[in-house]
């Protein structure tokens, strides 16, 4: 594609990169509205103008999923926002929630040329606006399926991973079905990530687009327990299955006071909160506790989502234990801004060694040690090492433990001839393909914690080799050439 | 939606529900059970199976009302349809086959233990059992248990019916009269179980109980559903809900499931306060 940018390249450079329009910090510290508006229509156009349109875009290799990203920045500029977000959808079929929650500064935005010397360009708030201006004007087309194929794919798991792979192989024409074990489709997107970053009626909007390709979801249906993997290959007539049950296993601690009340692993705490809407309570009938004052173990974006949750949630003080310094937070430095701003308080290099109970087994405090940085360990960041004598007890009614997720075993322990290998992780080839023949999978499940566009990308290579095992099967293969 | 297709009073507040659940019904085993959402705002809640039947889809649960879901809950009947029935989840019940065993109720959790005692004495086993309620108007099922048990005792606390006493009284008997017993399965409220575990550990007689922890999701995801047995944590909807009675840290549980004691009475309180209104509207 030509270069249709009228600016010339030292004009682009001396714009400063668009803001989004956020809620301020002080007042949404205090609502689950979204913290950002993202960019008016007058701030996306200057902000697309910026783009060098180079000829060898290193932003789209850039992208997990590889948006044609200089060619819907350019129908950006031309005010074809519709074109734009359908150039996205060629390559990624939830927009709305990756322009949202993808961490673009360490993906597309972090290579892009302008980012040289200046800011990069806003490339995730760009598709965010798009998104969102289809939804705000209902100008959403659904695609035209083609081709019809005769085959039936299961999709196990309506998280980003499953609705990906799903949405892909509805587009090729394959009969769809998900399973999903709640009683909504999204996954994390709907039990983990929090309104005030996700609003639901976005998810709820993507979701209903990949109904709109004839894909049909089965919430309250737990694969493993409710149909195995073997039924559903026999019995219910599916010719291939993808996994994309996450990594929904809490990991606690193992320190003395979990079992008191008021100690939530961040699955629940969030699950509460986002599934069930506890933060409506008892409007909704399910309750969550965080009293006065509330600490969050973790350095994730799970973390944060929970910290901030809870200060939202009306505690006065809600802190963040992380045993490593800030450089260390393995969470997005948005999250970690945002969260600023909103007065969490951080207790660094502190690391929890008790939960203190009261009388009536509730929790009343939590006991640290202070650490200090020693030698890089083996993921290369330098080692907390206790400090001797240097515990104290915060005052706290509450404490969610953010320190990590391990695969959900259900589906792995009642599929024979499905190979797992540390934490539970299934093992996959380069195609998405497991140890059991037609069976495939990706996300969490098979990375053990990653992000959602990982887990989308993972979806779209399942779907790809889905549809080659299919062919082969077809013609008469057994389909093993598909991981070739 | 979930269509309630039967409905019928077993005792005061306890309510017998036939529930249309086809794939739920079809995998259903003793032991099993599902997550249930009455309506679109409501908690999600895990109930045992008590019954089903694969050849009309149909599932069968028995729930007292105690709490605001299962007031709710006990206010529908057949035509009306739950939002969400999710299943069978837990692992199924180890069925001991040609043994000699007991069977122990308490309350409404002889419901849980009728599908355990009728698989028990199909798989060739002899079966004493125990049902227990408060008063002689709890008391449920007691047709339906004495079919399937070779000996039965009823016992009531206040002795308005059977014998006057707890369950681990005629428990004690039973062993101490038949000790080729092998194996002890209890359901009922936690500080009965307890008990019984606390009996028959005496005795050494394998017992499994049946735990009804604090569930979100029931699929091993939120963890709040965690319990201590054996000095280790387990999470009940997929490590259990059975457990060796012996190993269980029964004080750590029953103080985990007063967490939600004061949440419950703002529930309960603003449903009353909504009944009252719908009352006064009907009656207006």
């Amino acid at each position: 594609m030509s270069a249709i940018n009228p600016l010339k390249p030292s004009e682009r450079m001396k714009i400063p990169r668009q803001a989004s329009i956020e809620q301020e910090a002080v007042v949404r510290a205090h609502n689950f509205e979204e913290v950002s508006w993202g960019l008016d229509e007058a701030r996306a156009l200057l902000e697309s103008t910026r783009c060098l349109e180079c000829k060898d875009p290193v932003c789209i290799p850039g992208c997990p999923v590889n948006v044609d990203i200089r060619s819907f920045l350019q129908l950006v500029m031309q005010k074809d926002y519709v074109g734009a977000v359908n150039k996205i959808r060629e390559t990624n079929y939830l927009p709305a929630i990756c322009g949202r929650v993808c961490p673009q500064e360490e993906q597309c935005e972090a290579v892009c040329t302008m980012g040289k010397k200046h800011p990069s360009i806003a490339i995730g708030k760009l598709e965010r606006f798009v998104a969102d201006y289809e939804i705000q004007h209902d100008l959403f087309v659904a695609p035209v399926v083609t081709e019809h194929r005769d085959e039936k794919v299961a999709i196990v798991g309506a998280g980003p991973s499953g609705l990906t792979c799903a949405a892909e192989l509805a587009k090729m024409g394959y009969k769809v079905t998900i399973f999903e074990a709640l009683h909504a489709a999204g996954g994390v997107l709907r039990y983990g990530i929090p309104e005030f970053r996700l609003p639901r009626k976005i998810l709820d909007v993507e979701v209903n687009r990949i109904k709109a390709l004839g894909v049909e979801i089965y919430t309250n249906f737990l694969v493993g327990r409710t149909a195995t993997i073997d039924e559903l290959f026999g019995e219910w007539g599916f010719s291939a299955i993808f996994l994309g049950t996450g990594a929904g296993t809490p990991t606690f601690m193992g320190i003395p006071g979990e079992s008191l009340s008021g100690v939530y692993s961040a699955n629940e705490f969030l699950t509460r909160v986002n599934l069930m809407k506890a933060y409506r309570f008892p409007e909704y009938d399910t309750p969550v506790h965080v009293g006065n004052e509330v600490a969050v173990i973790g350095g994730g974006n799970t973390a944060m989502d929970a910290v901030r949750t809870a200060k939202r949630l009306g505690a006065d003080k809600a802190y963040l234990i992380y045993r490593r310094s800030r450089d260390e937070m393995p969470a997005r430095l948005e999250e970690i801004h945002h969260a600023e701003e909103e007065g969490i308080e951080f207790h660094l290099l502190t690391n929890p060694t008790r939960i203190v109970g009261d009388a009536n087994n509730w929790v009343c405090g939590i006991e640290c040690l202070r650490m200090e940085l020693g030698e890089p360990d083996e993921s290369g960041r330098r080692k907390p090492i206790p400090v001797k004598g240097s515990e104290f007890v915060l005052p706290v009614q509450a404490v969610v433990e953010a320190v990590g997720q391990s695969p959900n075993p259900i589906v792995q322990s009642t599929t024979p001839g499905l190979n797992t290998g540390k934490k539970g992780i299934v093992v996959v080839d380069d195609v998405q393909m497991t140890s059991r023949p037609g069976v495939f999978a990706g996300g969490d499940l098979a990375r053990g914690g990653a992000t959602v566009i990982l887990a989308m990308r993972d979806g779209k290579i399942a779907a790809d080799a889905i549809h080659k095992y299919l062919e082969q099967k077809r013609t008469g293969g057994n389909g093993q050439a598909a991981t070739a | 939606m979930y269509p309630i297709v039967h409905t019928s009073v077993l005792a005061p507040t306890i309510t017998k529900f036939v529930i249309k659940a086809p794939f739920v019904a079809k995998k259903r085993l003793p032991g099993n059970f599902v997550i249930v959402r009455v309506e679109e705002n409501g908690e999600r809640i895990p109930l045992t199976i008590v019954d089903s039947d694969n050849a009309h889809g149909t599932i069968t649960l028995i729930v007292q009302a105690i709490g605001k879901t299962t007031r709710l809950m006990a206010t529908k009947h057949a035509g009306d349809a739950l939002v969400d029935v999710a299943g069978p989840l837990g692992n199924p019940t180890p069925i001991l086959e040609g043994k000699t065993v007991a069977c122990v109720g308490g309350g409404v959790g002889t419901a849980e233990l009728y599908p355990i005692t009728k698989a028990l004495q199909a798989a060739g086993n002899t079966v004493h059992t125990v049902i227990g309620a408060r008063s002689k108007d709890l008391v449920i099922l007691e047709n339906e248990m004495t079919d399937c048990s070779n000996h039965i005792v009823v016992t009531t606390d206040d002795g308005s019916y059977g014998r006057k006493g707890f369950v681990t009284d005629a428990l004690k008997e039973i062993i101490e009269s038949s000790p080729e017993i092998t194996a002890v399965y209890a359901i009922g409220p936690l500080p009965m179980m307890k008990a019984v575990s606390n009996l028959t550990k005496n005795y050494s007689k394998k017992t499994y109980v049946s735990l009804n922890a604090v569930m979100v999701d029931g699929t091993g995801m939120c963890g709040g559903c965690r319990v201590t047995v054996d000095g280790k944590m387990k999470f009940a909807c997929v490590d259990g809900p059975e457990f060796d009675g012996h190993r269980v840290d029964f004080d750590e549980l029953i103080m985990r499931n007063r967490t939600y004691v004061a949440a419950e009475k703002i529930s309960m309180n603003q449903y009353e306060r909504e009944c009252a209104c719908k009352a006064k509207e009907v009656a207006a």
